[in-house]
């Protein structure tokens, strides 16, 4: 007698990456995002680390997946730079959880949508240090141009839809 | 547990942001202070994720550098041996310059020495690459390829022959990081150099270096340099930091100015670096030899303007022309830029240089007239024809 198995649609549009992809795509993001500001300093506009995250997090659809995933590159983010350790680290985390959240209910691979999430999503990051930064830290000092970050969004927003593209040949259909 | 389940991606966000927000609290304490440093654990951290992430760094920076360098340091060297002329004939002009302003220096000492002043000099630096950076503009950190292994510590200052670049924020045996001055946590003590203001240099979001603790003052004037002031115990005092770049009332700190400094130090394109490992209360001993040489230099070049018969005259100099300095003829050879001519005088007589006709031109038995005076020897400042007077003055400071 045959076995049925029934699946939602999420499960059903769930996407898995090798563990090479999982390990070795957001280690190269972290790379060039501390590698390219070198060559010149415009690209530090760029956030690749957050691109990566919302690309695994929109894609596997799963909220403790895109949560561990956005928490790991931002603190390794953190370690990085002159932050204290946790400011990126809460600040990807919830933008993973949302994103997976979302990736759950609507149609993420329309590149019109898309689009508009990374962009909202950049901008939701710039809010979201923001806050820590004034509110959780304390830290008085703290300013943040605002002008820049819808910059920094825009950008962002064309830079991650061909990476989107290369990367979603790296994904496997469950 | 139903609760548990239904939950679980919300439970599980809110841990993980709680656990976050605690390793936050145990980082910064109140009172803020941005600059302090990291505890252990997070050192360790921050030292595991560099481990991880630095020999990447290392491969493509040499990279990097090969494909950079590569033509400008094995092909392309034409113009080497006219530039090795060019940076000789440099370096006597700088030593001569050094030489008119050793006598300065050593009345500075002297001064310090009579107030107790305990002056620091750069004793040890290590030299180091840039192999990388934070990778964001909220963020100015720049990691270097030496660490403890080559006797780095926390708060060292790194600099450029330009110019301050930053301080060293953490060391790892291998690596080490640092805060560059246009990074929001840091600061610097600085003097305006020609008003002698002293002041706090901090970083701005906008990746800026600016001084935000002053109140305005109309002395202080766009290009003033502005140096370290030595104050906060990390720079030395009298390194160049940059340039008042633009003055203007701070909007969000009244009544104070924001003063924005363009650093002397290119920071986005630091290449290599040197970090001071070491200070000393004396002048480092090459730097004494130099300063000896120097002031020997100086007192012969003295010596040599009063007394012009010790030397040949070139007749462009003795005609009152401006002297030109000769390129050298041999390669290697030091050229003599400053050329020693005579003192003009006031009063020509018949032994004054170019008053006697030549001997063609005489008729023995008639009487010598003496001839015009060089030109522009009326002209010399009174006090030119004194040598004894002026002389006496470097002696009595050697």
């Amino acid at each position: 007698m045959a076995t049925r198995s029934y699946m939602s649609r999420r499960e059903v549009e769930q996407q898995n990456f090798s563990l090479p992809v999982a390990l070795f795509v957001p280690l190269a993001a972290l790379l060039l995002q501390m590698l390219l500001p070198r060559l010149s300093p415009r690209f530090a506009i760029l956030d690749l680390p957050l691109i990566i995250t919302l690309f695994f997090a929109i894609s596997r659809r799963a909220p403790i997946a895109g949560t561990l995933t956005g928490a790991t590159i931002g603190l390794l983010q953190d370690a990085l730079s002159s932050t204290p350790i946790g400011v990126n680290g809460m600040a990807k985390s919830l933008i993973g959880y949302t994103a997976a959240s979302l990736g759950s209910r609507i149609d993420v691979d329309n590149t019109a949508t898309r689009t508009l999430l990374t962009f909202g999503f950049t901008l939701l990051q710039s809010v979201l240090i923001y806050l820590i930064e004034r509110r959780l830290l304390g830290l008085s000092d703290f300013h943040m141009l605002w002008l820049h970050e819808l910059l920094r969004a825009v950008v962002n927003t064309v830079v991650a839809l061909p990476i989107y593209l290369s990367l979603n040949r790296t994904r496997k259909q469950l | 547990m139903d609760f548990l389940l239904r939950f679980r991606n919300a439970l599980f966000l809110i841990a993980i942001l709680l656990a976050q927000a605690l390793a936050l609290a145990v980082q910064v304490r109140k009172p803020v202070d941005a600059t302090r440093q990291d505890s252990g654990s997070v050192r360790l951290i921050r030292m595991w994720t560099t481990g991880v992430i630095a020999p990447f760094e290392r491969g493509a920076h040499a990279i990097g550098w090969g494909l950079r360098h590569g033509w400008s340091n094995y092909i392309d060297l034409r113009h080497v041996r006219q530039q090795n002329a060019d940076l000789q004939q440099q370096i006597t002009r700088m030593r001569m310059q050094e030489a008119a302003i050793s006598e300065d220096a050593l009345e500075g000492r002297r001064l310090q020495a009579l107030l107790a002043f305990k002056e620091k000099y750069v004793a040890s630096t290590v030299a180091a690459q840039v192999i990388g950076s934070s990778g964001s503009d909220l963020s100015h950190v720049l990691t270097i390829d030496k660490g403890s292994r080559s006797g780095i510590k926390v708060d060292q200052a790194v600099i450029t022959p330009d110019g301050i670049v930053g301080k060293v924020r953490d060391v790892f045996p291998d690596t080490a990081e640092v805060l560059e001055i246009n990074d929001q946590t840091s600061g610097a003590g600085v003097v305006l150099a020609n008003t002698r203001i002293r002041a706090i240099l901090r970083g701005t979001a906008a990746g800026r270096a600016q001084i935000g603790n002053l109140t305005a003052d109309s002395r202080i004037k766009v290009g003033e340099p502005v140096v370290t002031s030595g104050g906060d115990q990390v720079y030395p005092r009298g390194l160049a930091v940059g340039t008042v770049e633009s003055i203007a009332p701070d909007p969000d700190r009244q009544p104070y100015t924001a003063i924005v400094v363009h650093p002397a130090v290119d920071l986005n394109r630091v290449e290599e670096v040197l970090v001071i490992t070491g200070m000393q209360p004396d002048l480092p001993a090459d730097a004494q030899q130099d300063l000896a040489a120097a002031q020997s230099q100086h007192a012969a070049d003295m010596s040599a303007e009063r007394l012009p018969g010790l030397h040949d005259i070139d007749p462009q100099a003795a005609n009152g022309a401006n002297a030109t300095p000769k390129p050298p003829t041999v390669p290697g050879a030091v050229p003599v830029l400053a050329i020693p001519h005579p003192t003009p005088v006031l009063h020509t007589d018949r032994y004054t240089v170019g008053a006697t006709p030549p001997a063609s031109q005489l008729t023995p038995g008639a009487p010598v007239v003496p001839q015009a005076p060089p030109a522009g020897a009326e002209q010399q400042p009174l006090h030119r024809a004194n040598p004894m007077k002026d002389s006496a003055q470097p002696d009595a400071t050697q």
